[in-house]
């Protein structure tokens, strides 16, 4: 190799043999197969110019900004769940946890705690079920996705029933009210700068590396040493914790707290969302901001399929065929990816 | 007689039903490589968990440099000085390898969220593995795409670098090629020279453990039956110890 222009990346990959020969197109092939985010993205791209030329309110500031909003608070759960997800555990009762935190936050407030205080308790009746999850799979050793399942009916009979299954409208200064996801700009940036915090701490931080070496290799992390139980409530607490903080700025922008808000649906759309943007169900691999591609891709479809006037019930078969054309495309990718290294 | 560096009297440990401890009490002094033998199942692996702090043994009393200790956990143990290498080697194929080098010993630039000093990490990784003359293409691969071999070697080195007082070795030459082999069980030779660490390697293949090992033990059915300096002692001696041992048994058998 000519050695006056030497990449200047110290992992060495300039000295694969050839590789500056290849064209761009092979490059942009090579870049989509090597990075997870970058198929989903393209998804996400494909999707908008599809709509975008054939529903002409697609691209108004309006939708953008419902789309938005809609993408914004599934992706903040879906933050939780990529964390969960990859220390190979997985939790179905955030979307419970987003209709209990509100209404904790609501009768804190009425009982005279000031606002922020308020909704650090509903943070923290969050953080309550993220440790009866975490101690429950952990140290009983159910598995979580059963764990998670009877927290999901305790916790929709539990709002339920402190809430008589009432809506109630949430007050507040407009300050907090704007701040707290009360407009599409406060809900997006909550969303990304949420995504751009546990990316980073699952890339660059000990907290990260270990949940990460906790899924990949549950026994061997025990073994040298890493507290693999530890590592796991903490990553129940933070899910629910995101479930509730989600259903708080919720509220704030929809000026209602509805004990039967999101629930099942919304997360089963933050675990396809993870899923989707290529996080392994199977534990030790997940990307947090290919989860918020996911989220986009998915309130796309749906918001997408609505403005061109299809009904419900064809939205939800062609919802499901596209997360399993996706999931299909995901992993043929990624069997790929697994096979371009090796040997 | 020399020191002692690590020393366990009647450990016993039972999964369920299964008792795979009994009684079992070894001496491991100060410089020195003892190898353990012993048949598929006869405790070794789970005997060098409880020195690594993985198990907690359900009798029995652990002496480190003389004084009884309680190991708490395998970062207490591994603070003192005892690391393991594990039969199954605790790596984790997901992260790259100087990653898995530095796992749960990262270097971190620190603050509250603990960020991690990759730069650091990858040099000292680098160096380190350079000096023991381990060969990977580069310590920024993932360990899932290195052969067995190098996993091994990777393994081990982890646990050397970490300036042990006692390594505890698991069948550190398993899977490994000729040359693979000669390096590690060097490597053990170099480290007895320096005369600082004290190693226990357990191991199937009797000419290694008598190539490298200053005395040599036999673990059969959770108890240390035979305990003698490799230089009074040879591979034929085992050999014949363990298989009059088979035909005696079977011998029961066929009286029975
Ligand atoms: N975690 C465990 N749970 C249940 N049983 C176990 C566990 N670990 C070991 N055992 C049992 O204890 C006994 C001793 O196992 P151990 O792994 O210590 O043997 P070993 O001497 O290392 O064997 P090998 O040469 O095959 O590695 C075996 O019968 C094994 O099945
Ligand atoms: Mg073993």
């Amino acid at each position: 190799m000519p050695g006056d222009k030497v990449d200047s990346l110290p992992t060495g990959k300039a000295q694969i043999p050839g590789a500056e020969s290849h064209g761009l197109a092979r490059r942009a092939g090579l870049f989509l197969l090597h990075s997870r985010e970058a198929s989903i993205a393209l998804a996400a791209i494909i999707l908008i110019i599809y709509f975008g030329s054939t529903a002409a309110a697609f691209l108004s500031p309006g939708n953008i900004a419902n789309l938005a909003e809609y993408a914004a608070t599934t992706a903040i759960i879906a933050a939780g769940e990529v964390m969960v997800i990859i220390c190979g555990e997985v939790d179905l009762s955030a979307g419970n946890v987003y209709a209990l935190s509100p209404f904790v936050m609501y009768f804190a407030h009425q009982a005279g705690a000031p606002f922020v205080l308020a909704i650090l308790l509903g943070l923290l009746a969050a953080a309550a079920v993220g440790l009866i999850n975490g101690f429950i799979t952990v140290v009983l050793e159910v598995p979580s996705f059963i764990t998670t399942l009877g927290t999901l009916y305790l916790i929709n009979g539990f709002t339920l029933t402190i809430s008589n299954g009432y809506p109630v409208q949430p007050n507040g200064s407009p300050f907090i009210i704007n701040f707290f996801g009360g407009t599409p700009i406060s809900q997006i940036s909550w969303a990304i700068g949420i995504t751009l915090l546990f990316q980073f701490i699952l890339n660059k931080t000990r907290w990260g590396l270990h949940t990460i070496a906790t899924g990949g290799n549950l026994l061997g992390a025990a073994e040298i040493g890493i507290k693999v139980g530890k590592i796991k409530i903490g990553n129940f607490i933070i899910c629910s914790c995101l479930g509730g903080l989600a259903g708080i700025l919720d509220t704030f922008r929809i000026s209602s707290i509805d004990p039967l808000a999101g629930g099942t649906d919304i997360m089963f759309m933050a675990i396809a969302s993870s899923v989707i943007g290529g996080t392994l169900l199977t534990g030790g691999s997940g990307t947090v901001i290919g989860a918020f591609l996911g989220a986009a891709v998915l309130g796309i479809l749906k918001n997408g399929f609505t403005l061109i006037g299809v009904s419900a019930f064809t939205f939800d078969m062609i919802l499901g065929a596209a997360i399993l054309a996706t999931m299909i495309i995901n992993v043929r990718l990624s069997r790929l990816r697994a096979a371009g290294g090796k040997r | 007689m020399s020191e002692e560096a690590l020393r366990t009297e009647n450990i016993s440990k039972s999964f369920g039903r299964v008792t795979a401890l009994r009684d079992a009490s070894v001496r491991l002094n100060k410089g020195e490589v003892l190898g353990l033998l012993g048949d598929n199942g006869a405790g070794k692996s789970t005997l060098m968990k409880i020195l690594t702090g993985f198990h907690k043994p359900d009798g029995g009393k652990i002496y480190f440099l003389g004084k009884e200790i309680e190991l708490k956990s395998v970062s207490h143990a591994r603070s003192l000085g005892i690391e393991p290498v594990y039969q199954d080697l605790a790596l984790v194929n997901e992260l790259n390898v100087y990653r898995n080098m530095f796992l749960q010993r990262e270097i971190m630039v620190g603050g509250p969220l603990r960020i991690l000093n990759d730069g650091a990490m990858r040099e000292f990784a680098r160096e380190h593995l350079n000096e023991m003359g381990v060969n990977i293409p580069s310590v920024d691969v993932e360990i899932a795409r290195l052969s067995g071999g190098q996993r091994q070697a990777i393994a081990v080195a982890r646990s050397v670098y970490a300036n042990a007082k006692v390594l505890l070795l698991d069948e550190p030459t398993a899977a490994m090629g000729v040359r693979e082999t000669a390096v590690i069980l060097d490597l053990i030779r170099r480290l007895k020279e320096r005369g600082d660490v004290s190693i226990i390697v357990v191991a199937h293949n009797y000419a290694h453990v008598f190539e490298v090992c200053d005395r040599v033990n036999l673990l059969q059915n959770g108890r240390i039956t035979f305990d003698r300096a490799t230089k009074d002692s040879s591979v034929q001696e085992l050999l014949n110890l363990v298989l009059h041992e088979i035909r005696e048994a079977r011998g029961q058998v066929g009286k029975a």
